[in-house]
């Protein structure tokens, strides 16, 4: 790159140019031979999943057995790759270029974000059993050990002196299930009085000392950092903060009422028809209905949808009244995502950093 | 040497004051430099050799070295290139818009490195001015080594022009117009008059602008895609792993990027440890 124009000329001898020829040379022959493999590892069929942060471990795990499947079912070598963060953030890096062969979001609205800009089928949602989503989650309190605020429903949440962890709604995900999980609990509280229940989760927030971007870092502040009394979380973020962080020193505490999380799942065409991937991709989002993406996904603490494998499961998820995105009081997440969300909305209302 | 007087006491300070004066700069080091690069080893080794080497030979965690190598080869080599030819126009020219080119090659350092990284997403990206040409002919910046290379170069762009500006002014043009004028060619000046000159002060801006480019978090984090095994350099990998609750392997990782920066220094200071004099007698550094 550098030597080529000035190859012929003399003296080499023991300059600082001759020097730096053949520093500058060395460095790009090296760039070349490192390169090589990064940019062949393209050659197989790879499908990228951009996904959002708690899935990673599920994820991890969930690669593997589909690439083992696939080989076996067709002969054909197929390599996943794997991006994480929050959802809304995910989505736009999708928006803005990032080839996902499937995504795997938060919730159904960052994926509409991606189908308004043409990626993605208006009807995605439909294209895919039980909504598109293969797993749910729902949205549980993670308290410190022993319980000490002795926290058990949403309405201890806003008693004098308790703390509450939750993430930004507005780049969150999970957030967004926590807050739409405690509008639907005081809406059946108060007699489905709208007003009551944006006072009420008005009155939540004045308790969150700190809105964290994205449902990883709230859990990181919560338990590395040991900040707040009460962590709201998805359920499969709390086992996992569980198994991982130290057993006995946390208590999953479930409320009276939640929300059904329903993570959805979609190809995006216009990435899968470029790359002539739609087959994998396709096969990809269906093994995750199947009885051993069902199995991987319950042991990753999501809930699975099929009743066989959720059967076996039962003892983990506690049994817990949920209401739905879809019910009368959100109207679906285009709807929801406006009202509650949107610049103006009812959060924008509420919420005033201390 | 020997028979020279003593400095005067009217010039030096008290005993007390020397050593507290240097009591308290160590200290501040020890608090802010040395106490975090240690913990960062400590937290590495934890859990015994076995789960950190572990940790730095996982696929995911060679891959993000490769690739942090690859830009590093790249940017540094680019940047070598352009802030000798910025600093030669600067110093040894006058023209119309020189101060102007001279702020223009301190944007980076005033701009934070998300934005440096966005002005790319802007550029490139598939809502962006040239995205839907891009895409149209296959080509992948953003999202893609080529991206996180460009975002690199932007963020190092400054280190080793500002190096070598003042350095270059300070020695003028004699030389090089006496060479000028016994014969030599241009490019013949530059290799054997203005290069030897000013060898040390580019070495130094290599290597900053080396450890910078390995560093670099904000820009490249906002380019990246954070594709693991494939887009993530090793800052972005620490991150990754911290946020799995992989403490362990996050700070094994990030104990390697202290590593490579520590040889950064050790080799400076090996350079200017055996041609000390050579640098002496180049003035500066």
């Amino acid at each position: 790159m550098f030597d080529r124009h000035q190859g012929n000329r003399r003296p080499r001898g023991r300059t600082m140019a001759g020097k730096v020829r053949r520093l500058a040379s060395a460095l790009v022959l090296g760039a070349a031979v490192m390169a090589a493999p990064v940019l062949s590892a393209r050659a197989d069929t790879t499908l990228l999943n951009v996904s959002y942060d708690p899935t990673r471990e599920f994820y991890k795990d969930f690669n593997e057995a589909f690439a083992a499947h696939y080989k076996k079912e067709t002969g054909e070598t197929v390599t996943l790759q794997a991006s994480h963060g929050g959802s809304g953030k995910q989505a736009r890096s999708v928006i803005d270029g990032l080839e996902a062969d499937v995504v795997t979001l938060a919730l159904a609205s960052d994926i509409d974000a991606i189908a308004d800009r043409g990626l993605i089928a208006p009807d995605w949602q439909k294209r895919l059993a039980d909504n598109s989503s293969p797993y749910t989650s729902t949205i549980v309190f993670l308290v410190r050990k022993g319980n000490p605020k002795g926290i058990k429903d949403w309405n201890d949440l806003v008693a004098d002196g308790v703390e509450v962890i939750t993430p930004n709604p507005k780049t969150s995900g999970g957030a967004r299930w926590n807050y739409l999980a405690a509008w639907a609990y005081a809406l059946k509280h108060n007699g489905g009085d709208e007003a009551r229940a944006k006072d009420f989760v008005a009155r939540l927030y004045t308790h969150v000392p700190v809105l964290d971007t994205g449902a990883r870092g709230s859990t990181t502040t919560f338990v590395q950092r040991g900040i707040g009394d009460v962590l709201l979380a998805w359920e499969n973020e709390a086992f996992l903060a569980l198994k991982e962080l130290g057993p006995g020193e946390f208590e999953i505490v479930v409320p009276s009422l939640s929300i059904l999380a329903e993570p959805p799942v979609a190809v995006v065409d216009k990435v899968v028809d470029k790359r002539g991937t739609r087959k994998q991709a396709e096969a990809y989002l269906n093994y995750l209905y199947s009885t051993e993406g069902q199995a991987l996904a319950a042991k990753w603490f999501y809930r699975p949808r099929d009743p066989a494998v959720a059967a076996k499961y039962k003892d983990i998820f506690p049994k817990v009244e949920l209401v739905t995105i879809d019910d009368a009081a959100f109207g679906g997440w285009r709807k929801a995502q406006a009202t509650h969300f949107g610049d103006g909305g009812v959060f924008d209302q509420i919420y005033k950093p201390k | 040497m020997d028979g020279a007087p003593r400095s005067n006491d009217a010039t030096t300070e008290g005993p007390f004051l020397r050593l507290g004066l240097s009591g308290i700069a160590l200290l501040y080091l020890a608090l802010f430099l040395v106490l975090p690069l240690v913990a960062v080893f400590v937290e590495a080794f934890a859990k015994g050799l076995g789960p950190f080497l572990a940790a730095v030979t996982e696929p995911d965690a060679l891959s993000a070295v490769k690739l942090t190598l690859i830009v590093a080869a790249i940017s540094v080599p680019m940047n070598l290139v352009f802030g000798v030819a910025a600093a030669w126009a600067i110093a040894k020219y006058e023209f119309w818009g020189k101060s102007f080119l001279i702020t223009l090659i301190d944007l980076p350092f005033s701009v934070s490195p998300v934005i440096s990284g966005l002005v790319y997403i802007l550029l490139f990206g598939a809502q962006g001015l040239l995205g839907p040409w891009l895409y149209e002919h296959d080509i992948k910046i953003i999202f893609a080594v080529p991206g996180i290379v460009l975002a690199t170069i932007f963020v190092t762009f400054p280190f080793i022009a500002r190096e070598l500006i003042p350095l270059m002014q300070e020695q003028g043009t004699s030389e090089e117009e006496a060479a000028i004028s016994l014969g030599a060619s241009g490019w013949q000046t530059f290799r054997r008059v203005t290069l030897p000159n000013i060898r040390w002060g580019l070495l130094y801006g290599v290597l900053l602008c080396n450890a910078r480019a390995m560093g670099e978090f904000g820009a490249v984090s906002v380019v990246s895609g954070h594709v693991r095994g494939l887009t993530n350099t090793m800052p972005l990998h620490v991150e990754i792993l911290y946020n799995e609750y992989n403490f362990t392997a996050s700070f094994a990782v990030a104990s390697l990027l202290a590593l490579l920066a520590l040889v950064t220094l050790i080799l400076k200071s090996v350079l200017e440890w055996r041609y000390g004099d050579e640098i002496a007698a180049s003035a500066r550094h």
